[in-house]
């Protein structure tokens, strides 16, 4: 199961979020920092999830812009990580070349 | 996962609807949502941002409440909104405006306020009601694009109880033309199945309609209903094996669209989504399985490009294959597949290669041996997260031969790790690891000192409570168990030696308590040196209250075994003028023990932290106190629930006389959880009773007098209060966890000789280790290896002590019950057929013998259960009671309820050797034109027999007849269910069932229904109901004086009360008790002077002594039961009888 959903640039700001389980809006902040501080200093030859707390992280980098998820424990992190690319390739098909100019100011 | 991928999809044509051309939602920077994100942006800091966001919220919210602001104005400041509340900035003042944008927009102004709605609200928000009624519009419009809307935030948040509301209407498009609404409708049917799974099952058979759609869109979002389903209740959905089953081969196969290709798999997430849902149905089912094997065999086959999304897939696979009921060859291309994962240099794949593999190594044992290089190449690995991985494998494959090193390698590991999830898991895993298979004393306790300095104040607390019960209670081995204690007296003491150490809080308590229990061990040490130890971590700063405590309790039991201290003296001195009340407490305890050397040394003994301590919870030592104070006339304790509703009473004025507290009418008691009135305490003199017990046996006197003065006497002491907590760590039971484990290793044998020798391995150090891990682990048949499981058996068995002592007593009071009440023999279920046969007899014989006198049709039925009740004793006893202890079996408490009819007026015939027995009237439950409905109750000893008649008024034959109750209050043996094929016209059956109450309750109506079908093959439906009383379910209890006695003081719950007494009559005592024996079903075992005892059960077996005395002209009633619900019920009749006389 999918608990949220993140677009954040390099510089640790959110971009997008959307939650699927309500979390109190002051929890959003400190859980957005903590995440984006464990993706963020993660080489490009690690492993493309992270665990945090009782969830897993699934990130994809894209430019300047990092998408993560955070799923339960018994989902297909594979199957989420290639959720992303296709979140984005749709996103590529209609905003015409999203990734580089739109999301990512 | 793919739901996220569903709605995702689904939103995706009605965007495309909304905007003519694609791109259209470009942001132009010129917008003021654009250039607010491009300020956003440039700025450096934190807190410039929120400079920046709190003015901009000031002009939204100046511009919100403006009358001038239009709607399309108000959507431009809800997108705003969305931002700033995205950003983590507080909206709230506008969720009432989203709200109102839904409800009042055009389409598109209207769809961002759906949108904010879903965004800014949760469930159970409050303004979610208000949208209820813009949702039920929208859902009845003409325009898709509203319909559409309703739906997707009915799927995304609605109040649950407004789901009946909308339910009729989002079913009604289920069978809409347009693909995108059925699916949409079936999304939201999902989420009102999340949130109010009942509310749903009448339309479980139009899930399967969805199910076969001829849309693939509206199929894959039926999946979503049928994966949460099944994983509820997967023996419902066994029939639908074979449908999901050719939908994953008609996927695999390429027959969807190619619209749901990705990267040329496919439907990918689908077919994820399906496996899941076969390794749900599969597990533990071998002819389910058996459907799926082709089509797993073919997925593993298909899958061969090399694609990201088709590793998903496999391991998806090789995940299903391994739940399901095992295939060989099925078995072995999964393990081939997760080699190539594990080997696989992409690490993403080699992570989910050790995931695959952690999940089979239970079942595969050998599989982690082929890998085992590997495995120790992944230990070694810069990324933390593989290294995590490796060590849940290693923890699955851990067993007496590796332990050191595993749990060394997750030591390790912890010593790195800052995050406080990671160590919470990885403490609990190592302590169980060295709690089953430590190698010896030194190293486990070691391997403790470190858990507990690691796992600090963010462990599970049951690890150092678990093991301080292993310390205390010890293996077989006495010799073994000494050194144990004593090697952790020494690791302490040299603990506590050095200097500036701070330890966690819990480790603290450990070993203050392990240095007051065992430091006698180490006789070489003086306790005083001890003593002096455990007082400068007394004085310590960063010690917590808790703490404290421990160590004041240690010291304590260190001066007990010595003689008279300075050091201990001093302590209590310093801390008798100290601030904090418990540790003041503590100090003056400790000082009035020292001066009371034979009390000290009886309260804490030498050792003895595993004997039980007798705890008299109902502090009967207190009941001489009680009783004198009743005699002063003062008011009897009465449970908080009945001061309530006295409280509530009192408000009204109030006519009647004072003296009943409970209210009459049974619809307004209600029983709340009676706290019993007692708090703890504790006598540590039990031994004394016997003696005075015996010493009044013989004497006429009632009973419980003697017990009173036995318990007088004890002093009470709140010291040993603070000893038993902490001689008895409390007892969480690991049990399952520890099976679970057994289980896990059971496979593993103890050969390291059958390591592959065909390795090549450089690194000499490497295969060392490898040796070390995998020692033990693998076998060539498992199966033969089960009996060898023993060889690795854990070191430290894990047992739930208190489990143990409550089993115990449980039997020892059966073992009581069964000595005491010789009747209840009888009561037993296996004898019951043979005894009712014999009843049978007897029951013939009574009738000849009455029928001379039963020439009415109506007897006096006080009279007639009364005699049958002589002919009632079975077997072997033909008279177990004289006369003037004769006992009713079943109450009267409405005379005329009990009627006695001859069987030939009877419409409705009771089997013979039923009819014998005391029986409640033939009520009538429920009728129609074509069936009726019956009962009679009958008052067997062991349970209430009800015996339902179905009558047939019909001229014609009515089929498959279906009775059936559940009853959650209730036990009901035979069947709840009846069924009879087919009932002739005109004609009667009955149906038998025995009921038990499961818990006491003052009366309770048995619900339930009839199906039958008529001739026109519909099955129609009557239901029915019955109440019942606790007085169906109470029946004598016949004992002796001296038992009575006995299970006086066994019983832990108590109330006092004063009832009427009818004093018009001659002995006012011997009428009350009377009336109430008849009524309620009691034994009177003893009546001297103004004093009685009495006693009855619930059925099957809560007993409930009674002790009535007349006290200034009231019946002053003492109860006491194991079930204080029990007693509050009784107490309800009770006084409703008398009040009725």
């Amino acid at each position: 199961m999918i608990k949220f959903f993140l677009m954040i640039n390099k510089q640790g700001q959110t971009r997008l979020s959307k939650y699927y389980e309500h979390v109190d809006i002051h929890k959003r902040t400190t859980l957005e920092a903590d995440v984006i501080r464990n993706c963020l200093s993660r080489s490009k030859d690690e492993c493309s999830f992270v665990e945090y707390k009782d969830f897993m992280l699934v990130y994809r980098q894209y430019a300047a812009l990092v998408i993560v998820i955070g799923v339960d424990d018994d989902e297909n992190e594979l199957a989420v990580f290639e959720l992303i690319h296709n979140f984005i390739e749709v996103l590529d098909k209609y905003f015409n070349r999203v990734v580089s100019c739109k999301c990512d100011f | 996962m793919s739901d996220v991928v569903e709605k995702t999809l689904t939103a995706l044509p009605s965007l495309l609807s909304l905007d003519s051309q694609p791109g259209a939602g470009k942001l132009s920077i010129t917008s003021k949502l654009g250039s607010l994100i491009k300020n956003i942006t440039e700025l450096t800091s934190k807190h410039e941002e929120s400079k920046l966001i709190k003015k901009e919220l000031s002009t939204i919210k100046e511009q919100i409440s403006s009358p001038h602001t239009t709607l399309r104005q108000m959507k431009e400041i809800m997108v705003r909104m969305i931002y700033c509340e995205m950003l983590g900035y507080d909206t709230s003042f506008g969720y009432i405006h989203a709200i109102k944008l839904a409800q009042q927009g055009s389409l598109l102004e209207k769809r961002v306020g759906y949108l904010a709605v879903s965004l800014f609200l949760n469930e159970n928000h409050e303004l979610l009601l208000l949208l209820v009624n813009t949702v039920l519009k929208d859902l009845q419009s003409t325009n898709l694009v509203e319909v559409c809307m309703a739906l997707t935030i009915a799927s995304q948040i609605f109040p649950k109880d407004m789901i009946p509301a909308v339910l009729p209407l989002v079913e009604e498009k289920l069978q809409h033309s347009k693909e995108i609404i059925r699916r949409k409708a079936v999304l939201a049917l999902y989420k009102f199945y999340l949130i109010a799974p009942n509310q749903v099952q009448h339309i479980h058979d139009k899930f399967r309609k969805a199910l076969c759609d001829r849309d693939p869109g509206v199929m894959i979002s039926s999946l979503q209903i049928y994966q949460q389903m099944i994983k509820d209740c997967p023996d419902g959905y066994k029939d639908l094996t074979g449908s999901f089953v050719a939908i994953l081969k008609q996927v695999v196969g390429g027959k969807l669209p190619v619209d749901f290709n990705y990267h040329s798999v496919p439907a990918p997430w689908l077919q994820i989504q399906l496996l899941r849902i076969l390794a749900l149905l599969g597990k533990d089912d071998q002819s389910a399985s058996e459907l799926m094997y082709d089509v797993l065999d073919e997925s593993l086959r298909r899958a061969e490009i090399n694609h990201n999304i088709t590793y998903a897939i496999l391991f998806e696979c090789v995940k299903t294959v391994y739940t399901i009921h095992p295939k060989s060859d099925l078995l072995q291309k999964a393990a081939k597949c997760i080699g190539k994962f594990v080997l696989s240099h992409k690490i993403n794949l080699k992570y989910l290669g050790l995931k695959a593999l952690t999940y089979v190594v239970q079942q595969d044992p050998n599989l982690a041996l082929q890998h085992q290089m590997t495995i120790i190449q992944c230990l070694d690995h810069p990324d933390p997260i593989i290294k995590r991985e490796t060590l849940e494998l290693l923890y699955r494959i851990t067993n007496g031969q590796n332990v050191t090193v595993i749990v060394e390698k997750m030591l390790a590991f912890l010593w790195q790790s800052k995050d406080e999830y990671t160590t919470i898991d990885l403490v609990g895993k190592v302590a169980e690891l060295a709690e089953k298979y430590a190698p010896d004393n030194e190293w486990f306790v070691k391997t403790m000192n470190t858990v507990f300095s690691l796992g600090g104040d963010v462990m599970q607390p049951d690890i150092p409570n678990n093991f301080l019960r292993l310390l205390a209670e010890g293996f077989e081995n006495e010799i073994e168990d000494k050194q144990l204690r004593l090697f952790a007296v020494e690791s302490y003491l040299s603990l506590l030696d050095k200097e500036n150490c701070n330890f966690p809080q819990r480790f603290l308590q450990v070993i203050s308590w392990v240095l007051g229990e065992y430091s006698y061990l180490k006789t070489d040490t003086h306790p005083e040196i001890v003593a002096e130890r455990l007082q400068k971590l007394l004085d310590q700063s960063t010690i917590s209250q808790e703490t404290k405590s421990w160590i004041m309790a240690a010291i304590t039991k260190l001066a007990s075994d010595s003689v008279c201290s300075s050091t201990v003296t001093e302590i209590a001195e310093k801390h008798s003028v100290c601030l904090d009340t418990v540790q003041r407490q503590h100090a003056f305890e400790m000082k009035a023990l020292l001066d009371d050397r034979e009390l000290m040394k009886q309260i804490l003994p030498k050792d003895a932290s595993c004997e039980d301590i007798e705890v008299d919870i109902s502090l009967s030592f207190l009941d001489e106190f009680v009783a004198n104070a009743l005699d002063r006339g003062a008011a009897p304790y009465k449970p908080p629930h009945q001061r309530q509703q006295e409280l509530s009473q009192a408000k009204a004025l109030n006519f009647e006389p004072y003296g009943l507290s409970l209210p009459i009418s049974a619809s307004s008691y209600s029983i709340a959880g009676r706290q019993s009135p007692t708090g703890l305490s504790l006598s540590s003199g039990l031994s004394g009773n016997s003696a005075e017990m015996t010493q009044k046996k013989g004497s006429n006197s009632l009973k419980l007098e003697g017990v009173k003065k036995v318990w007088g006497k004890e002093g009470y002491l709140p010291q040993s209060e603070t000893a038993q907590e902490v001689n008895h760590p409390s007892a969480s039971c690991p049990d399952v966890e520890a099976t679970t484990m057994e289980k896990l290793v059971e496979n593993a044998s103890v050969q390291s000789d059958l390591l592959p020798v065909a390795l090549n391995v450089k690194d000499q150090e490497k295969q060392q280790l490898a040796s070390s891990l995998f020692v033990g682990i693998g076998s060539h048949d498992t199966l033969s290896l089960m009996g060898k499981s023993e060889n690795n058996a854990q070191r430290f068995r894990k047992r739930s002590k208190l489990k143990e002592y409550s089993k115990e007593t449980e039997r020892l009071s059966r073992d009581e019950f069964s000595l005491q009440s010789p009747p209840q023999n009888l009561l037993d279920n296996a004898n019951f057929s043979e005894s009712s046969e014999n009843l049978n007899g007897l029951g013939t014989l009574f009738t000849s013998k009455f029928s001379k006198k039963a020439d009415s049709t109506t007897l006096d039925c006080d009279k007639m259960s009364k005699q049958e009740m002589l002919t009632v004793p079975t077997k072997g006893s033909s008279l177990l009671f004289t006369s003037d202890d004769m006992v009713v079996v079943k109450p009267s408490h409405s005379p005329a309820e009990i009627s006695f009819l001859p069987s030939s007026n009877q419409y409705f015939s009771l089997p013979a050797e039923l009819s014998q027995q005391a029986h409640s009237e033939v009520v009538q439950l429920a009728y129609n034109d074509f069936l009726s409905l019956s009962a009679c109750k009958i008052y067997q000893k062991d349970c209430l027999l009800l015996v339902v008649f179905i009558t047939s008024y019909s001229s014609t034959p009515i089929t498959h007849i279906e009775l059936c109750f559940p009853q959650s209050k209730l036990k009901v043996f035979n069947s709840a269910a009846h069924h009879f094929h087919s009932l002739e016209a005109k004609s009667t059956v009955n149906c038998q069932s025995c009921l038990l109450m499961e818990e006491p309750c003052a009366q309770l109506d048995l619900v339930g229904n009839l199906t039958y079908h008529l001739e026109s093959e519909e099955i129609s439906e009557l239901e029915f109901s019955l109440t019942l009383t606790l007085l169906d379910f109470v029946r004598p209890l016949i004992i002796s004086t001296d038992d009575y006695g006995k299970l006086w003081l066994s019983f832990a719950n108590d109330v006092k009360q004063n009832l009427n007494l009818l004093s018009n009559a001659k002995d006012p005592l011997t009428a009350t008790l009377n009336v109430l024996k008849d009524n309620l079903c009691l034994h009177i075992v003893d009546i001297i002077g103004k004093e009685s005892i009495i006693a009855c059960q619930l059925l099957p077996s809560i007993p409930c002594l009674m002790h009535c005395r007349v006290h200034s002209g009231m019946l002053a009633v003492w109860l006491r039961s194991p079930s204080p619900d029990f007693i509050d019920c009784l107490l309800y009749h009770c006084q409703r009888i008398l009040q009725e006389k």
